[in-house]
């Protein structure tokens, strides 16, 4: 079974800053990890090709930094490794970043299943796994919280819904997207990394995918971002101070008559 | 691009019946349509109930266009998109807005890249820029930290996905009136390679956290999993359901569907009431809307008491159970009274 997981490296802190010019993000002096929803498609991908043997193929589109997320993802089992780099990938979108990673999906060979986090932590789109579906005109199931069985030509997920989880049956290949009760992601071990540090790993520009330049980068994208806020959420509360059985005690009370003002008790 | 013209919102329905983010995108779809001066429709795919579909024109829709073949009765990518490719190709409306559902982010996507269209996740403003008429779509990005604003000036459709509960529904109006259009699929767009072959319901409080009046939360404050029998021994006593920060969930003490935040539900109750949740930037998109926000927490400095009506800074650990004990006694006391 051979398994693309397409991966992001993200800042790992929240406190990011924007260029308010380009309305991009400042990544320079920010410490990167894998998106942490990633690792659960990693996990699952790892598990499947222990079972059922083949590979399992990292493959992410940032700049050569991004390198390091892709090893790190092997150190932890993966088989193989593709960094998509190339100045004109910068500036996609959701649109053009999906085109690029279904173009190198293609140009990689055959697969049996492209596993993707459910979005990425800094973007927060969840765009990305849906639109490498269309782009190669696969079937696909989101928000897949289990794998319930792996059959010869298909797999049968569980998908979480809002109101449940739904069982289904994907014709292979497919796309899924997981959530984080999907997998329980292990960590690198240290034979793992020194087995990724040997492993090659190829860097694929906008050529090497056979890509329409037209659809790539900024130029590809059909969103503009307009401008970037940072928004302020502030209500001028009550907010009182337990440190002592009276004040807790006067505190609680007080809690007790908001509750029976707004009707709930 | 100038043929296209008209907005769309995309309604839901469940086993026939329309579902309540429609009407709350009808709020948002009606106001952009009155400010473009152009029509306002509800797509609607899958057989639904007739009561349901007046109720889409009484709550703003002037037209209603509806797939009903059975193979739309439930969710699946592939027939979804291709159905909507069909009717976004026959009508050409400029805007399409779609809940930010489990759904509705899925078929989004896939209908984005097969149109060729622009697509904006989990808006929570939208509005029409002045000049052009192009749809300004306004999101939290990066956990939260930031809004931006993003257009796409040269594609139609416009396309967007707005989180549930962050507007209210539509009021119905009696008086409305508008047309049903009947649209019949091919069946070769009605295949699927994804099978639906059954359903296990959650757990009903996770399941209906969205929908609850009042939700209690806990964090990590609650240091370990099986003090969340205070969360729950409090909700229960309001009627509420129980959420929890990402901490909580990360940490394994209570299920994913429960999680609250940007990576979780929106909820927007009468009440969120949370105790040992710090109030991440994440957790905090997720609360905003709610009429009223109480905080227990006992670090002074907590994000979370930014955005309280009302906070305790305590020991979760005795302020819960007084609490608890005193709403007791005060529910006790107006049955006896009664």
């Amino acid at each position: 079974m051979n398994i693309i997981i397409p991966i992001k490296q993200v800042p790992e802190t929240s406190n990011v800053k924007m260029d308010p010019e380009t309305g991009t993000m400042i990544r320079e002096g920010l410490v990167s990890i894998i998106n942490p929803l990633d690792l659960f498609a990693i996990e699952l991908g790892i598990v499947l090709q222990e079972e059922a043997g083949g590979s399992t193929t990292v493959l992410s589109m940032g700049p050569p930094k991004a390198a390091e997320a892709l090893r790190e993802a092997m150190a932890m089992g993966c088989t193989d490794g593709i960094l998509l780099s190339d100045r004109k990938f910068a500036g996609s979108d959701t649109w053009a970043t999906s085109y690029a990673l279904a173009q190198a999906i293609r140009k990689n060979g055959d697969f049996d299943l492209v596993i993707c986090g459910e979005r990425a932590t800094d973007g927060d789109t969840g765009q990305v796994g849906p639109g490498i579906a269309a782009w190669l005109d696969l079937p696909v199931a989101t928000y897949v919280s289990r794998l319930v069985e792996n059959r010869p030509g298909s797999l049968v997920v569980e998908r979480l819904v809002e109101d449940g989880y739904e069982t289904l049956e994907v014709e292979k290949p497919c796309v899924l997207t997981v959530v984080k009760e999907a997998a329980y992601p292990r960590l690198p071990t240290l034979r793992g990394k020194q087995r990724a540090r040997k492993t090659e790993l190829p860097v694929w520009g906008a050529v090497d995918i056979d890509a329409d330049p037209a659809a790539l980068g900024l130029k590809g994208s059909p969103t503009r971002v307009v401008k970037i806020n940072t928004p302020k959420v502030t209500r001028s509360g009550d907010i009182r101070t337990a440190g002592d059985p009276a004040e807790l005690e006067a505190a609680v009370d007080d809690l007790v008559a908001y509750l029976e003002k707004i009707d709930l008790v | 691009m100038q043929d296209y013209s008209g907005v769309w919102i995309l309604a839901e329905q469940r086993h026939g019946t329309v579902q309540t983010i429609s009407y709350e995108l009808l709020t948002r779809g009606r106001a952009l349509a009155d400010t473009l001066g152009v029509p306002l429709a509800a797509v609607i795919l899958g057989p639904t109930d007739d009561a349901g579909l007046d109720e889409l024109i009484r709550r703003g829709a002037d037209r209603v266009i509806i797939a009903d073949a059975p193979e739309l009765a439930e969710f699946l990518p592939e027939p979804y998109t291709r159905t909507m490719a069909h009717l976004v190709k026959t009508h050409q409306p400029e805007i399409i807005i779609a809940g930010a559902t489990s759904s509705g982010r899925t078929l989004m996507p896939l209908l984005a890249i097969t149109c060729h269209a622009g697509l904006t996740a989990d808006c929570t403003g939208l509005d029409i820029e002045d000049e052009t008429g192009n749809l300004l779509q306004t999101r939290p990005a990066i956990g939260g930290n930031i809004m931006a604003t993003i257009k796409s000036p040269a594609h139609r459709p416009q396309m967007a996905t707005v989180r549930p509960k962050s507007t209210r529904p539509a009021p119905a109006d009696p008086a409305r009136t508008g047309a049903l259009i009947r649209e019949t699929i091919d069946p070769e767009l009605l295949k699927s390679r994804v099978k639906r072959l059954g359903f296990t319901p959650a757990d009903a409080d996770a399941a209906n956290i969205q929908e609850a009046e009042v939700v209690v939360a806990g964090g990590r404050g609650l240091k370990k999993g099986d003090n969340f029998g205070l969360i729950n021994a409090l909700a229960a006593l309001l009627g509420g359901a129980v959420g929890a920060s990402r901490d909580a969930v990360d940490r394994g003490w209570i299920g994913y569907p429960h999680q609250v935040g940007l990576s979780g539900k929106t909820v927007s109750p009468k009440l969120y009431l949370c105790a040992g949740v710090s109030g991440s930037i994440q957790h905090l998109a997720g609360i905003k809307t709610s009429e009223n926000i109480i905080a227990v927490n006992s670090n002074p400095e907590a994000q979370i008491f930014q955005v309280a009506n009302y906070g305790i800074v305590g020991d979760l650990f005795e302020v819960l159970p007084l609490l608890i004990d005193k709403i007791k006694a005060k529910q006790a006391a107006t049955a006896a009274t009664v």
